[in-house]
């Protein structure tokens, strides 16, 4: 389950009464802030909203996300990111009590139609999660659970290409080729989640969708993380959701900074970190709450 | 009406005690523990040592009271053989207490009856007495130990330490008992039997002649075809048990919402709480009849007893211990594994298949292991359902008999406690007990072992 299932009543400034319900407050935070939309958009997200059960979690967002290009979704805890984030390759349909109104669109075709096979898009569009969730099965199986899955191979040799390409390519291949058939637990936290980025590359997906990848790993392992992510984004289009607001500025091109479910605003990651427009993303980022 | 008086003077204590030392701590002494804590203390004076005399007393007293009437008899009474002198008390009692006495005209037995019930009766008076004063004499030392060196806190705390100890030892030491009565029966039997004989040996019949000159005198006692009835039987019932319980496991830990869930499970769950016996006549007056019926309109031979009858209906009485179990380590499986392939694009039953069940498998095969040795140990069923006739066969159509089936026949009835065939349920008990214990052993070592990998 989300943790976002519950969207906290928190009091945003100290002179905001507490009788107000989110929805006047959502509707009080006005419209985004900055260009939500880009030229030739990989993913594209129109107008929407989110609800587990009768809550809201998502009011009326609008977002495009681009090729070759990592944006970063920032807001405190509850604002939404992770629910948008599971919005995005439908991880969200697990989860009963959840609906989604609105379009979300990979390459202009609705995801959400009754066209779209949601097990099909979670090929295209892969996830890593927030704690490392590597398989109890070896390194190589971990990796090759995906191609397998989807008939990526037409033998044992592509098999093993895929897996040592996957692996290489998320910077960990160096460090377990002589023991790809341990078992994927037995390795330390940040190999773990590099391993779970190997696992989602090796199913060739165009989009990658990051749920706070590096909030259970220590700074070096984050560092080999933030590494890899700017590298991948040669040939990917990447979403990371994050708490760090350093790592947000790190890693991305573009920053969006979500309220109580709001998109506030979003635009490139130097304006926003320098020169925000919006005073709550101001507040945010100079750490008055948050 | 002994017990009352203890436990009004134990609260009494109690209050007392609580009470004086509240008095103390607020007059300014610095106390040690609080108030409550010299309540306990005080109260366990009290109650303790006169629990103790009582319990000694009432466990001694009818062996003086024995000893005592046995002086007023004559030396002939009193060289009876031990069987004969007990019924001669008996009598004596008998008639102390206005029961039925067939000497209710002789004199000696009379006096010693009179005796007997004046003895009893000063007893009882000192016994009470005794009681009271010991409780008395806690009370008061109790009492008088309540000030500020008194550890209370301390000293309640390991009394309670000391009961809890008392009370787990009792279990284990019951269970031990039990053991080694089954053992030591165990070893008489094999004085009497080979253990060859009995583990490799492959004709059971127990019936032991009682002269010598009778047919089959000897007894055989083979334990292979029972152990292998044992065997084919929760084969069968794990075949029933394994596969239903499993998928329903999976059902509702995966598929149902929760509603069903709600629903279901417990429905599932009272079938274990269905009396074995029921099963038992389930299987022999219901099932039995049907499978033979279904066998003779295709042309088998089926006994009216038949291994398969009972196998099934134990089967079905293990399936909510499989799926039970099943269901909790199923569940227990983290969300982010289901969440990690789900992400990866594999559909729901490709996750079960292939990420679900393996990490959950130690605790299945666990909970598994379990059912067999439900399975093994289970009587009533197949006392009612698998018949007597110890053949040795895979047959599961004809009639098989199991360990806890032969110890039932052994030991129901009036029987000699010093013959092979009574021995030889010690002998059987002895070695079902090994087997489930070492199945017991095996299953809650892997469910553990799987717990300690996601905790």
């Amino acid at each position: 389950m989300s943790k976002e299932n519950n969207v906290p009543a928190l009091d945003l400034e100290p002179d905001t009464p507490t009788e107000q319900t989110i929805e006047e407050i959502v509707a009080s935070l006005g419209d985004t802030v900055g260009e939500t939309r880009v030229d030739n958009p990989k993913m594209s997200v129109s107008n929407v909203d989110v609800f587990y059960a009768e809550k809201q979690a998502i009011f009326g967002v609008d977002l495009d996300i681009a090729n070759n290009e990592v944006i970063s979704m920032i807001g405190p805890s509850g604002c939404g990111k992770s629910t948008l984030l599971r919005c995005l390759n439908r991880m969200n349909d697990t989860i009963p009590i959840c609906r989604v109104t609105g379009e979300i669109t990979l390459d202009g075709e609705g995801i959400y139609s009754k066209e779209t096979d949601p097990v099909l898009l979670r090929a295209r569009v892969g996830m890593v999660f927030q704690k490392p969730n590597p398989f109890p099965k070896s390194i190589y199986e971990n990796v090759a659970y995906g191609p397998r899955l989807h008939g990526l191979n037409r033998n044992k040799a592509d098999l093993d290409d895929i897996v040592v390409n996957s692996l290489r390519k998320a910077g960990i291949y160096e460090e377990v080729k002589n023991r790809l058939d341990d078992a994927g637990t037995s390795l330390s936290g940040g190999q773990q989640q590099r391993l779970c980025i190997a696992r989602t590359i090796a199913c060739s997906p165009e989009v990658i969708l990051m749920d706070e990848p590096c909030s259970a790993l220590d700074p070096i392992a984050t560092a080999k993380i933030e590494e890899l992510i700017d590298e991948l984004r040669e040939n990917y289009a990447i979403a990371i959701v994050t708490h760090s607001m350093q790592q947000a500025a790190r890693v991305s091109q573009r920053t969006a900074y979500f309220h109580l479910g709001k998109l506030v605003e979003v635009g490139d990651t130097d304006t926003i970190f320098t020169n925000p427009r919006h005073e709550l993303t101001e507040n945010y980022i100079t750490g008055r709450f948050g | 009406m002994l017990f009352l008086v203890i436990f009004i003077l134990t609260a009494i204590a109690y209050v007392l005690g609580r009470s004086r030392a509240a008095t103390l701590r607020k007059n300014g002494t610095l106390m040690h523990s609080l108030p409550r804590y010299y309540g306990y203390l005080t109260a366990i004076y009290t109650a303790l040592p006169a629990l103790i005399v009582l319990i000694i007393w009432s466990v001694a007293e009818p062996t003086i009271l024995k000893k005592s009437t046995m002086g007023t008899l004559s030396a002939e009474v009193q060289s009876l053989p031990e069987g004969e002198r007990n019924l001669v008390l008996n009598d004596i009692k008998n008639l102390a207490t206005g029961g039925i006495s067939q000497s209710a005209n002789d004199s000696v037995r009379t006096a010693a009856a009179a005796h007997y019930a004046e003895t009893r009766d000063r007893s009882r008076l000192l016994k009470s007495i005794a009681v009271i004063l010991t409780a008395l004499a806690g009370f008061f030392y109790g009492l008088k130990k309540i000030h500020s060196n008194t550890r209370a806190r301390v000293a309640v705390e390991r009394a309670i330490m000391i009961a809890l100890i008392g009370c787990s030892c009792i279990a284990i030491f019951t269970t031990l008992g039990i053991v080694l009565s089954v053992l030591f029966e165990s070893l008489r039997f094999f004085n009497k039997v080979p253990f060859t004989e009995f583990a490799f040996g492959l004709h059971w019949s127990p019936q032991t002649s009682i002269r010598a000159d009778q047919v089959g005198s000897s007894g055989s006692f083979g334990a292979v075809p029972i152990f292998a009835g044992t065997l084919l039987i929760s084969a069968i019932a794990m075949l029933v048990a394994v596969p239903f319980g499993l998928m329903s496991a999976i059902y509702l830990a995966e598929y149902a919402s929760s509603t069903v869930r709600a629903w279901a499970k417990p429905l599932l769950e009272i079938l274990a709480g269905i009396p074995t016996v029921v099963y038992g006549f389930f299987a022999a007056l219901t099932v039995a009849p049907l499978i033979r019926n279904v066998g003779e309109s295709i042309g088998l031979d089926v006994a009216s007893e038949s291994a398969l009858a009972a196998g099934l209906v134990m089967g079905i009485m293990i399936i909510p211990f499989v799926s039970s179990l099943s269901d909790d380590v199923i569940t227990a499986v983290p969300q982010a594994m289901r969440d990690g392939s789900l992400g990866l694009g594999a559909t729901k039953s490709e996750t079960i298949k292939k990420v679900v069940i393996p990490a959950a498998l130690p605790g299945i095969v666990g909970g598994i292991l379990l059912a067999v040795s439900r399975a093994i140990g289970e009587t009533m069923i197949v006392v009612m359902a698998a018949g007597l006739a110890a053949n040795l066969t895979i047959n599961p159509l004809e009639a098989v008999t199991t360990v806890t089936v032969q110890i039932v026949t052994l030991l129901t009835g009036d029987q000699a406690f010093d013959s092979p065939k009574t021995l030889a349920a010690f002998a059987l008990g002895l070695m079902l007990f090994v087997t489930t214990l070492i199945l017991n052993v095996i299953a809650l070592r892997t469910v553990r072992k799987y717990r300690e990998q996601y905790d």
